[in-house]
């Protein structure tokens, strides 16, 4: 049986490659573009064509509400207005805001936690799988029901604030208040998505073999030492891998923040999401909000590119 | 001069002492995250005047109150005529009939659930089966452009969804995909399948080629070996990867409130518009919350294994 299995492969291998491809079924080249293609086709279809349709409909007049106007090209007038918007420019305000806060909490938490974590006290895998929860629950529920927690008299947070510090419950409105508005949406964030940063930091301090730390022992080198200079070194790329996402993200945070406190009091919360969601959703000014929309992908992108070439060049060092 | 016996134990690990204040604080750290969610839980089983008592109740009677009016639609009568209705049928209705009001029919609740299992699932298993094509092409194959097509994958998840529904608005309007299963199927797909091709690639990639190759010397087409060798392999990969894609359509909210409206509606725009007499009605959206975790809850638990790998689009593994 053996000799004509390989007298069979030795003619398949002789056959020239055209008559091959018949006797041996669709070649690789053809199968690897049968098998890209369904996702380069929807990707164009869903991703690229409507990017290219926002990139041409913000330099015209367009209305969504009013589709049978005539299209008039009004050129870089958009662009030209947006950033030279006050509007716009407190909603970025309020984005960066809510980005570096966010990014600088759950860091300096999901850190801690992970370092926490990783002295590996009895039971810690099931408290890191406890604390991973609030991170898997839709940001528009988390929102809605965190609404319900800063409630002055008949919230949780305010109970819970007051239990500790004695303030009055009512002396104080988390979503009502132009100071602390900005505040809320930032603990909220931070208690959904410390677990987040916490699992990648965990990671990277896992990273860390063992024997550096032994190396330092017999080096005497102190608890304090040995953290700052083989700790924190080695987790850095992990660090700045969580931050890039995170960062990503609560740029384009929209759902958790909308039903939290609808962008109030007045536009104190309005970050460029909402923003652009009221002008294209409720205005109705498609062009202007289809420029807007391009400007927010530009600097997202860039910043993203700008970011992830530094943190290369931290992974190499 | 005395040599003290320390106990043995390796230098780097940490002492006793440290073990303990560091679970203590993890702890207490996963007990207070967990209480807005025991709130939340809790309220579901309050009745709507315990949901907003002041101070809030810690200790309350549980009622089935929040369940009920989560799923039925219910009006306010006069004594003489829930008198004239004759006995209550189940548990829901003397429940109501006991705050004077009769039930009118079934909330959208259940519909909008529903409409949450089909589009989550639908477009999970389309992204991932997409998926599982295109990774394994990019991994076996030299494709031309590979890296720069990699990238663009993982670029469109860089825009805003706003961003993105603005042109998707315009063209399901035109091609009456608006409101529909199938519109939010696709788009969803087109959403996950970029997580799903850089999850499944790193899966795929960490099956040696060996095997197929193998199987392709005995005889076996590419395709052939493909289904029979590589995919079995890869079916934890394709699991999690299956949980992640479901976990996001699961959860999605911009798309869902702004391109449907009553058909094909999931779950998180239909939450926060439970409305009672007074105002929202924290024990029906305290019981819809709930159910609607659930599932999530369950995934997650399946999923430790591989969390991290998905969380950073299979950047970092374990």
């Amino acid at each position: 049986m053996s000799s004509l299995d390989a007298l069979a492969t030795r003619a398949v291998k002789a056959t020239p490659p055209a008559l091959n491809k018949a006797v041996r079924g669709l070649s690789d080249k053809t199968i690897a573009w049968i098998f890209i293609a369904p996702t380069i086709i929807l990707l164009l279809a869903i991703n690229i064509f409507p990017l290219i349709w926002t990139i041409y409909l913000s330099f015209t007049n367009y209305a969504a509400n009013r589709p049978n106007r005539p299209i008039m090209n009004v050129g870089l007038r958009w662009y030209r207005d947006i950033l030279g918007s006050p509007e716009v420019w407190a909603a970025m305000q309020a984005t960066a805001h809510f980005v570096f806060w966010t990014i600088f909490f759950q860091t300096l938490i999901g850190f801690g936690l992970a370092y926490l974590i990783d002295r590996k006290f009895k039971g810690h895998a099931f408290w890191t799988t406890i604390i991973l929860i609030p991170m898997m629950l839709s940001p528009a529920v988390v929102g809605n029901f965190w609404k319900f927690l800063y409630q002055p008299q008949i919230g949780l947070f305010n109970y819970a604030v007051s239990f500790f510090t004695g303030i009055e419950p009512s002396s104080f409105e988390m979503l009502g208040s132009v100071t602390l508005a900005p505040w809320a949406i930032v603990i909220v964030d931070t208690w959904m998505w410390t677990p987040y940063v916490m699992l990648i930091c965990l990671a990277g301090l896992r990273s860390i073999p063992a024997y550096i730390y032994e190396a330092a022992e017999v080096d005497r080198a102190s608890n304090w030492r040995q953290f700052w200079s083989i700790t924190l070194p080695m987790a850095l790329p992990f660090i700045m891998l969580a931050v890039l996402f995170r960062g990503i993200e609560n740029f384009k945070m929209f759902d958790m923040v909308v039903l939290l406190t609808g962008g109030g009091p007045g536009s104190t919360t309005e970050l460029a999401s909402i923003t652009l969601k009221r002008q294209a959703f409720e205005a109705y000014r498609t062009g202007y909000s289809s420029a807007f929309a391009i400007i927010l992908f530009v600097a997202v992108f860039g910043l993203a590119n700008i970011y992830v070439r530094t943190l290369n060049r931290v992974k190499q060092r | 001069m005395s040599v003290t016996l320390s106990t043995a134990h390796s230098v780097v690990e940490p002492s006793r002492l440290a073990k303990r204040s560091a679970g203590f604080i993890v702890i207490l750290y996963a007990l207070i995250s967990m209480a807005p969610l025991f709130w939340i839980f809790a309220t579901g089983w309050k009745t709507p005047p315990d949901s907003i008592s002041y101070p809030p109740k810690i200790v309350f009677d549980p009622s089935l109150e929040g369940y009920c009016n989560l799923f039925t639609t219910r009006t306010r009568q006069t004594a003489d005529y829930i008198q004239a209705l004759g006995p209550p049928q189940g548990t829901c209705d003397e429940v109501t009939r006991r705050r004077e009001m009769v039930i009118a029919g079934a909330s959208n609740y259940a519909p909008r659930f529903v409409n949450s299992l089909i589009i989550a699932f639908g477009s999970t298993f389309l992204a991932v089966t997409l998926g599982v094509f295109s990774a394994y092409a990019f991994s076996r194959f030299k494709i031309p452009l590979a890296d720069d097509l990699l990238f663009f994958i993982l670029s469109t998840r860089m825009m805003p969804p706003i961003a993105v529904a603005i042109p998707i608005y315009l063209m399901y309007r035109e091609l009456g995909l608006s409101d529909t299963a199938l519109g939010m199927i696709l788009l969803y797909t087109a959403v996950n399948v970029s997580l799903a091709v850089w999850l499944l690639k790193g899966f795929i990639d960490e099956i040696p080629k060996e095997y197929e190759e193998a199987a392709m010397i005995d005889g076996y087409t590419r395709l052939h070996a493909f289904f029979k060798v590589v995919l079995p392999q890869a079916a934890t990969g394709i699991a999690a990867t299956a949980i992640f894609c479901l976990i996001f359509a699961w959860n999605e909210f911009a798309f869902a409130v702004l391109l449907t409206s009553g058909e094909a509606q999931t779950a998180p725009p239909f939450i926060p518009t439970i409305i009672g007499e007074g105002g929202m009605d924290w024990p029906a959206v305290g019981a819809g919350t709930t159910l609607f975790l659930i599932p999530i809850l369950v995934f997650t638990m399946l999923l430790r294994k591989h969390l991290l790998r998905g969380i950073t689009f299979g950047a970092v593994r374990k």
